[in-house]
């Protein structure tokens, strides 16, 4: 697909998406103004059925955002408290891919699903395809992530293969309710009455197929015995958060961005460079979670290789969002839903870079197997993912519901959340990097545990920082979805839109 | 739709390619590994212990994969690809919260401290944040015949009754002492081992022992922590009924130190002490051990909690190693 024609169509994409704006948040719920009439043919009840599809999606993932970090929480205060309830049901071996599953399957993919066919439908000017079939998949990732929990808190745990740990039954109801999620969302796409495919669904439609392919990869026995089996682990645990949370959440910050400063994204162009290449260097890179291992060398090399490469796409896409931003980061004081993106935005460009760094042998050496990673993976799934989907949702839930939350509960949500996860990546860390000078230095083994202690302690403090802001979260979806919010009217809540007109 | 057809179809074709070539193919030519000299599939004992290993999560603290690295050595000699060959599911694991079990059979082969530790991590080891096994064991009056009791200290028994394991536990520990690594053909085994075949030898080595020799207190301490506090525990004091107290130990303060060295180098099965006989089986450490750290904990034992020991060399060490081959 030559870019050019993409670069004419650019200044169309922008007046299409300040009508949008404009659509969005004067048509919802007081029928349609004149001017979009022509772009946007949805009826009331398309409008009504979208809402209800965003809503019900963020409602449940919600759900599973508090269960999860409750667990997390749990688990924390048993790194200080062993004895803490203790038994079958609340060890900490069982709890832990509860933890993670219902983090990963419950709280990201239905939050970014939601987004996903909210962006879809609103950037490519039509209704969903079928709400019944986003109602088939709400259904079918609930039932996975409620059974799944069940079946792991009894002790069926799938070889403790992580992010896999869902008994096979179970990952095949996520299955269907990916290439559910997969038809409904390339069924919108292709009933849009704009001209080009905006660059989100891009990454949404193709994040949904190629996780289909992850899922499949993951389940068939064929390959996986032994060392074979170590190899799809390597390969499986990195695709799963990379081409699924990845594209996904980038594709809602090429919506919400220029929705909420309405201005263009940057550079369209950077924007299908990184898809590419992200798509191209990303599935090689899988066996960097296997440096040293008795794997063969060439494939650790090519994944330390590709590891390098990554930082094109990561660098390439951060920097197309933050020159997005440029000269509008006062609109940040003023505005948490681009505080909330910022942050997202940042997450994914540290994180990731720390990522490729942790590739390299000298230093995985110190930091792998430490809790050095598990900060890692906060830094990523917390402070990437988890912020870059609060951001869609306090851009786009209040234009889909007409419902804003409070500034009091933003302000309380955002502030938690960030010195929450600071506290705890910081922590973590330097924690971790102790940990592995300990191993280094040929010390007892349980002297990298006493060593440990206090880093836990304020893990555990930031960890219920984050929490309690989760449940001011919840607070705000129920004020922006069932709950009575303030009415949504662009002068007054939106001041950086505001700021950019 | 030609468009959407290129983007979803181009896309997902890139990525299945990519798929294949770096998820299935690697895993068809791996799976074909085969197993290394002395790799066995597991009785059915222990695979039934590796099931219960899987169901409670032990992997998401220990690892099972030991690295060519040096702060692996105390794990064991690297893992090889052989080893995995009967490994389905694998159980290689990410994180290190607790030690690699890759070799625990051969560290740990005592029964009783494996039960006693799953039933309560901190009843031998108290800084340890390993959750309690407990549900895997039962209070009974009087234990049946043939199983054994779990020998806890009264801080961690139960008021009345005594501890026996589960099937469940009996087959996780079954399965716990059937992790060990068979030797490598034409390996030098442990690297350590290597060092101290060289001190025997009478290179150059030997020349330049005399400096190691002098006794290190600090080393000792740390190297019995980590290869002896287990059982034995950091007082010295052992667990009544479970492990023989050092402190006092006739072995430890006899002037003649044969017996003490004999006993760090070959491990001891039935020891009796005092009058009390031990089921528990002591490991050998003279295959994993140098003869300096062994000499540094001999020492240590000989010059603590009391005891008064006359110190020792690593050249007697060495001797004795050789005396007894």
């Amino acid at each position: 697909m030559p870019p050019e024609p993409r670069i004419t169509t650019l200044p169309t994409q922008v007046s299409l998406d300040k009508q949008a704006v404009y659509d969005d948040a004067h048509g919802v719920g007081s029928g349609h103004s004149g001017v979009t009439a022509q772009q946007s043919s949805l009826s009331t009840h398309d409008e009504r059925m979208l809402r209800w599809v965003f809503s019900a999606y963020t409602v449940t993932a919600t759900f599973w955002l508090l269960f999860a970090t409750a667990v997390g929480v749990l688990m924390a205060y048993k790194f200080g408290a062993p004895d803490f309830a203790r038994g079958e049901w609340l060890t900490f071996g069982r709890l832990r891919p509860i933890h993670t599953n219902a983090t990963f399957y419950g709280w990201a993919s239905l939050a970014l699903v939601g987004l996903a066919y909210y962006v879809a439908a609103r950037s490519s000017r039509t209704r969903l395809y079928s709400p019944k079939l986003a109602w088939i998949g709400l259904v079918l990732f609930n039932v996975a992530a409620v059974a799944g929990t069940i079946a792991l808190d009894l002790g069926y745990n799938n070889g403790n293969l992580e992010y896999r740990e869902w008994p096979g039954p179970i990952r095949l109801i996520f299955l269907g309710a990916l290439l559910v999620t997969a038809w409904n969302l390339i069924g919108t796409v292709a009933r849009r009455s704009t001209h080009d495919i905006y660059l989100s669904n891009w990454y949404t439609v193709g994040g949904v197929l190629w996780t289909c392919i992850i899922a499949i990869v993951a389940t068939l026995p064929w390959y996986q015995y032994g060392l074979g089996q170590v190899s799809v682990s390597g390969f499986y645990m990195h695709n799963a958060v990379g081409m699924w949370f990845t594209p996904l959440a980038l594709g809602i910050f090429y919506y919400a961005l220029p929705k909420l400063l309405n201005r263009p994204i940057y550079s369209y162009a950077l924007g299908v460079f990184a898809f590419w290449t992200n798509l191209v260097f990303y599935p090689i890179i899988g066996a960097h979670h296997f440096l040293f291992s008795p794997l063969p060398w060439w494939l650790q090399t090519t994944a330390i290789v590709f590891s390098v490469a990554m930082l094109v796409p990561v660098w390439g896409g951060s920097a197309n969002f933050l020159l997005t931003m440029r000269g509008r980061m006062r609109d940040m004081t003023h505005s948490y839903p681009l505080m909330f993106i910022f942050v997202g935005v940042i997450g994914y460009l540290i994180g990731s870079t720390q990522g490729t760094f942790e590739a390299f042998r000298s230093l995985q050496e110190v930091w792998h197997m430490t809790n050095f990673t598990v900060g890692h993976s906060h830094l990523t799934m917390y402070g990437f993912v988890t912020f870059s989907i609060w951001g869609g949702l306090y851009v786009l839930l209040p234009l889909g519901t007409g419902k804003e939350p409070g500034p009091l509960g933003l302000a309380l949500h955002f502030w938690m959340a960030v010195v929450g996860s600071f506290i705890y990546i910081v922590s973590l860390s330097v924690g971790g990097t102790l940990q592995g000078l300990d191993w280094k230095h040929g010390l007892p083994f349980i002297q990298s545990v006493a060593d440990m202690q206090s880093y836990w302690v304020w893990r555990g403090v930031g960890g219920s920082l984050m929490f309690l802001s989760h449940v001011v979260f919840g607070w705000n979806v129920w004020r922006m979805t069932y709950g009575a919010g303030t009415k949504a009217t662009p002068d007054d809540s939106n001041p950086a839109a505001r700021a950019g007109t | 739709m030609n468009k959407l057809l290129l983007i979803a179809g181009g896309s997902t074709l890139v990525y299945a390619v990519l798929a294949i070539l770096m998820g299935v193919l690697p895993g068809i030519e791996l799976s074909r590994t085969p197993p290394g000299p002395g790799v066995e599939p597991l009785p059915a004992l222990q695979a039934q212990g590796r099931a219960v290993y899987v169901a409670n999560g032990c992997s998401y603290c220990h690892t099972q994969q030991v690295r060519p690295l040096p702060q692996d050595k105390v794990f064991g000699r690297p893992s090889a690809p052989g080893d995995f060959a009967y490994q389905t599911p694998e159980l290689l694991g990410s994180e290190r919260t607790g030690p690699d079990l890759t070799n625990v059979g051969e560290r740990q082969p005592s029964t009783v401290w494996q039960y006693i530790h799953l039933y309560n991590p901190r009843a031998v080891v108290p800084q340890s944040i390993m959750p309690a096994f407990a549900w895997l064991f039962e209070v009974v009056d009087q234990a049946p015949p043939g199983v054994t009791l779990v020998a806890l200290p009264t801080a961690y028994a139960p008021t009345h009754g005594v501890v026996v394991p589960t099937p469940d536990a009996q087959a996780l520990v079954a399965y716990l002492l059937a992790l060990k690594q068979p030797a490598l053909p034409g390996g030098a085994g442990p690297p350590a081992a290597t060092d101290s075949l060289a001190d025997s030898a009478g290179s150059a080595a030997v020349a330049a022992a005399p400096a190691a020799q002098v006794y290190d207190a600090a080393k000792g301490q740390s190297l019995f922590v980590a290869t002896c506090a287990a059982c034995h525990q950091a007082t010295g004091e052992g667990l009544p009924g479970a492990f023989p107290s050092l402190k006092g130990n006739p072995a430890v303060n006899d002037a003649d130190p044969t017996q003490h060295i004999h006993v760090v180098l070959h491990g001891l099965q039935g020891a009796n002490v005092g009058g009390t006989v031990y089921s528990s089986p002591m490991p050998p450490f003279g295959t994993t051990l140098s003869d300096a750290d062994i000499a540094n904990i001999i020492n240590y034992e000989r010059s603590s909690w009391g005891n008064h020991g006359a110190p020792i060399t690593a050249k007697q060490v060495a001797a004795q190693r050789a005396t007894d081959k």
